[in-house]
């Protein structure tokens, strides 16, 4: 619990700090440096690509339902976003589906 | 008072977009707070101080995990640290805010962001004010929305098995829309490489921030080679 409080702290804390940084470091109208700038526009991508491989780390190719569901909803998600540019109707047809199929399917 | 009504106005017909947003991601995220054992005071306490999308979805495995601080610190810097350059274009514009200049600072969200960026305010009305309404605005949306979800998720009959994969769902969509925003796509690929890789040598419990931290050497290293169009 005090544990689980510190976590939330700690997420919370470092979040506010980095939304301040800029305010605080370039309040000055000093320069922002061209390598902080190149990281801002090429890492958030490899990111996010990284953050969808975490969701889905505990998938087994070889045993259960051999990540089906997962790869499965993630082309549905990827696929209906291309099409349809709907965010929350990408977000809410693949976890229907993913609830479907984990708990009716497999 | 008369234009403060109106400014509101303005501003909760500015929001409507978020507004649905953050109600169904606050949900999602409710339930899968409450089915990792967290209920409501935790999802209202989470949304109103950490108030970060995506970092909240991670907050959830941190938390189940029962992370340790450094790790949370590490991860939230890796995750959130894409905010940094939100700041940036408000430095000058968020000097006139007054007594709201910290808050404005501390809910800048992706879409709070976004919102203000395509902001015009009509003649008559002051733009702090709608900047700050908006701002709040969003805030609450998304307290009400992880709220209703962390109840949903005691009260209702339903089996909310697989609602985590919402968290799958969204970085999915933001990875798609990255990759449609630019012809650059070396930096989406080398994070797919290096994270498949990760997972494949150091096992599904160690990879991530190995892979965060390659990856982004990979990138400071390809630097002269990646083409960025710059923007204004």
């Amino acid at each position: 619990m005090l544990h689980s409080v510190a976590i939330i702290a700690v997420a919370a804390i470092v979040t506010l700090i980095i939304r301040a940084v800029p305010f605080v470091a370039f309040g000055g109208k000093r320069e922002v440096p061209e390598t902080v700038t190149y990281l801002g526009k090429v890492l958030p991508p490899a990111i996010m690509v990284i953050l969808v491989i975490y969701c889905v780390k505990g998938i087994n190719l070889f045993t259960g339902s051999q990540g089906i569901p997962e790869l499965l909803s993630i082309a549905v998600v990827a696929l209906l976003h291309i099409w349809k540019k709907n965010t929350l109707l990408s977000i809410a047809v693949g976890t229907i589906l993913y609830m479907i199929l984990v708990q009716v399917v497999f | 008072m008369e234009s403060k009504v109106k400014e509101l106005r303005y501003a909760i017909v500015q929001s409507i977009p978020v507004m649905l947003g953050y109600l169904f991601l606050g949900f999602a995220f409710g339930l899968m707070l409450n089915d990792a054992g967290y209920g409501f005071w935790w999802a209202f306490f989470i949304s109103l101080f950490v108030y970060a999308g995506s970092m909240q979805f991670v907050l959830v495995t941190l938390l189940t995990a029962g992370a340790s601080l450094w790790y949370t610190l590490i991860m939230t810097l890796f995750v959130n640290g894409r905010h940094i350059f939100y700041g940036l274009s408000f430095v000058e514009n968020f000097k006139k805010m007054g007594i709201t200049y910290p808050y404005m600072i501390f809910s800048l969200t992706d879409e709070t962001f976004s919102l203000l960026c395509d902001l015009k305010v009509p003649e008559g009305m002051r733009e702090e004010r709608v900047s700050f309404y908006i701002s709040l605005l969003d805030h609450c949306y998304w307290i009400l929305g992880s709220c209703v979800g962390a109840l949903a998720g005691r009260v209702l009959p339903i089996d909310t098995t697989g609602i985590d994969f919402s968290m799958t769902a969204l970085f999915t969509v933001i990875v798609v829309n990255q990759w449609m925003d630019t012809k650059e796509h070396k930096p989406a690929v080398i994070g797919g490489v290096v994270g498949a890789l990760c997972l494949l040598v150091l096992g599904a419990d160690t990879f991530l921030l190995p892979a965060l931290t390659i990856a982004a050497i990979i990138l400071l290293g390809v630097k002269k080679k990646c083409y960025i169009p710059s923007q204004s």
